[in-house]
């Protein structure tokens, strides 16, 4: 199996933020804390485009190379989960993603940051699969129950996809094909280092639907 | 009584070395996901433990769930 990934389709996001409400349903995410939530370019100008943003799980994840305690790990499946029994809250990763993935809760004492919060790709964390100490720290693990991320699955429009790397990337290059514009997929270069990243999007045919 | 004063000092002085060790090491003790769970919200269709099935089983639901080209048609 190729290693997971998130794809988010911008012609297709409609900001109807139902990834945002499945997230935080699914694992009782805090107040104040968004895993996920989606971003709009250009709001308000004929064209604007909306992204679901969330931790990529990227190839080379900053996160892990600047945290000082160690406490980021990766899954055979390319998930990158960290350990919040290690983590010291320091914030380090919240300035080196680029995502803006990292979320600190801030009901502690005096509005202290405790320990960081973010996107499992619905994997969970370091405690035993499907445990109540792994839900409370770090949410469901649908993963061990043989499911997708819920925001990937209660995406009405389908334009956040997440899986399997390869079978995500069909399913999208498929949709550009078809439709013969929005090729573009923000954040994926930089987490996965395509070659395509940044690269302008290719005209649409003549007769190719919209 | 002197010594119990002695042991409990001993006690108190030795208390440090049942500590946690703070060792800067990554974490290797987070189980596979194909492994499943004791739960009863399992996707049924694949079998827990067996890491072919589990990602067959997920890839299938990728395609079925999210490729909307492969309901339609």
């Amino acid at each position: 199996m190729a290693r997971m990934k998130f794809v988010c389709d911008a012609e297709r996001c409609i900001e109807c933020n139902g990834c945002v409400t499945a997230c935080k349903n699914e694992h009782e995410v805090p107040w104040g804390v968004n895993r996920r939530r989606v971003v709009t370019l250009n709001d308000g100008v004929p064209g604007e485009k909306s992204i679901s943003v969330a931790c990529m799980h990227c190839s080379d994840a900053p996160c892990m190379a600047v945290c000082p305690v160690n406490c980021f790990y990766r899954t055979d499946e390319g998930v990158v989960l960290h350990d919040k029994d290690v983590c010291i809250g320091c914030g380090y990763c919240s300035y080196a993603c680029p995502f803006g993935a990292p979320q600190f809760p801030s009901q502690g004492t005096f509005g202290v940051r405790g320990k960081m919060d973010k996107c499992t790709f619905c994997a969970g964390g370091p405690e035993a699969n499907g445990s109540q100490a792994e839900f409370e720290k770090y949410g469901r693990n649908r993963l061990a129950e043989g499911k997708l991320p819920a925001c990937a699955e209660m995406c009405s429009t389908k334009a956040l996809i997440a899986g399997d790397g390869d079978v995500v990337a069909d399913i999208f290059r498929n949709r550009v094909l078809r439709r013969g514009k929005g090729a573009e997929v923000w954040g994926w270069g930089t987490a996965y280092g395509s070659k395509q990243a940044g690269q302008p999007g290719v005209a649409a045919p003549e007769g190719a639907k919209s | 009584m002197r010594t119990f004063i002695f042991a409990a000092a001993l006690v108190g002085s030795i208390a440090a070395c049942g500590e946690r060790p703070q060792t800067n090491e990554a974490n290797t003790r987070d189980s596979t996901a194909f492994s499943g769970t004791d739960k009863a919200f399992v996707n049924p269709g694949w079998k827990p433990g067996d890491k072919a099935s589990w990602e067959s089983q997920l890839k299938a639901r990728t395609q079925y769930g999210q490729n909307d080209y492969t309901r339609m048609n």
